[in-house]
């Protein structure tokens, strides 16, 4: 009897351990995006797929898997993964961080809080409408930006592999 | 050399048409469905002096954040000839939550003071070149588009609004002066298609 006690304990706690993976400080907030824009110009050799992204945009959480599947295909590589969510900075208890957990995300989170966005829409790409999700692919001074939804890891691959892959 | 002319020329079109208006473009009227069941065109408006053209939908926070601002808009700019005239671009099969009939319910709980149209089809967001919701496009009585953008400079908390960027471009056309900026930006939610 005792023996199943454990075992269930032990079950129970793993479990626990797995759903608790997110916590609210895990997601770093920045405030403002000046404060946040270093990490979309990163200097170093590694390539950076950046996504700008929340949970209550429909394409977003629907491509974010393939964000996942890229960051596991290049994980023995100099390749990040960072996924920028503009959630409300109020719900990040109540719907980011359950969200995160569900999802299993694995991938570097953080939160733009800041909310004059006609400010820093056209710092992050003049090309930018405002619409979510969009994606930037960036190693040095090489750059691409894509404002659309990417239906498949391969997508991503397409857009990352040149870049990655460039001597 | 025939084929490069006409391979540049349906570039340039696509183009255009991707891009949508400009501020200084003319832009088209429309006839569409509006919540109470009638068609709405921006002829029927006698007496406006221009139209505030709303891209917006039921379902994006963004929209949903601004719902209230642009009733208090319409009452406060209706009367001085400068209505409120929403759109929902999005495709209802792709998000349900922006049905006809769930813009009908949602119409009717904020209690919209404007009409709320269906661009059946989604013909006219493509033409005005709508990318998101909330959109707008200040027209003047020549519809001629003189704002496109945010309607102000902090949707999320309207206690932090420092711009009112419409109600200015507003402001400026009734003094008879050229909005500025004339266009700005903002964060929303993609129109929702098929493709």
């Amino acid at each position: 009897m005792l023996r199943y006690v454990i075992v269930g304990l032990f079950l129970s706690l793993s479990f626990l351990g797995s759903a608790q993976e997110w916590s609210v400080d895990k997601v770093r907030v920045y405030q403002t995006f000046d404060e946040m824009e270093p990490l979309l110009h990163p200097q170093n050799d590694t390539t950076y797929l950046i996504n700008f992204w929340a949970t209550w945009c429909g394409p977003c959480v629907k491509e974010l898997p393939y964000f996942e599947e890229i960051n596991q295909t290049y994980a023995d590589q100099a390749f990040k993964t960072i996924l920028i969510s503009l959630d409300l900075e109020k719900k990040i208890e109540a719907k980011l961080i359950p969200f995160l957990n569900k999802k299993g995300i694995k991938s570097e989170v953080v939160l733009l809080a800041d909310g004059k966005a006609h400010r820093w829409i056209d710092k992050v790409d003049p090309s930018w409408s405002g619409a979510i999700p969009i994606t930037i692919v960036r190693r040095g001074d090489q750059y691409a930006f894509y404002e659309k939804e990417f239906h498949s890891e391969q997508e991503l691959i397409d857009i990352v592999s040149p870049i990655l892959n460039h001597k | 050399m025939k084929y490069i002319f006409f391979l540049v020329l349906s570039l340039m079109t696509a183009n255009l048409v991707g891009q949508g208006y400009k501020v200084g473009d003319v832009a088209q009227d429309f006839s569409l469905l509006n919540v109470d069941g009638k068609k709405v065109s921006l002829a029927d408006y006698k007496e406006a002096k221009g139209f505030v053209i709303t891209f917006t939908c039921n379902h994006c926070p963004y929209a949903v954040f601004y719902e209230d601002r642009l009733i208090e808009l319409n009452n406060k700019y209706a009367p001085l000839g400068y209505p409120v005239v929403a759109i929902m671009p999005n495709d209802p099969e792709v998000k349900p939550a922006d049905s006809y009939n769930n813009m009908k319910l949602r119409a009717d709980e904020k209690g919209f003071t404007f009409p709320y149209l269906y661009d059946e089809g989604q013909k006219i967001y493509p033409i005005y070149g709508a990318t998101k919701t909330p959109h707008v496009y200040l027209l003047d009585r020549d519809r001629v588009v003189q704002y496109i953008g945010a309607i102000d400079d902090s949707p999320k908390d309207e206690a932090e609004v420092e711009e009112t960027f419409l109600a200015d471009a507003i402001e400026a056309l009734i003094a008879g002066k050229k909005p500025d900026p004339a266009t700005t930006k903002a964060i929303g939610c993609s129109i929702k298609t098929k493709s």
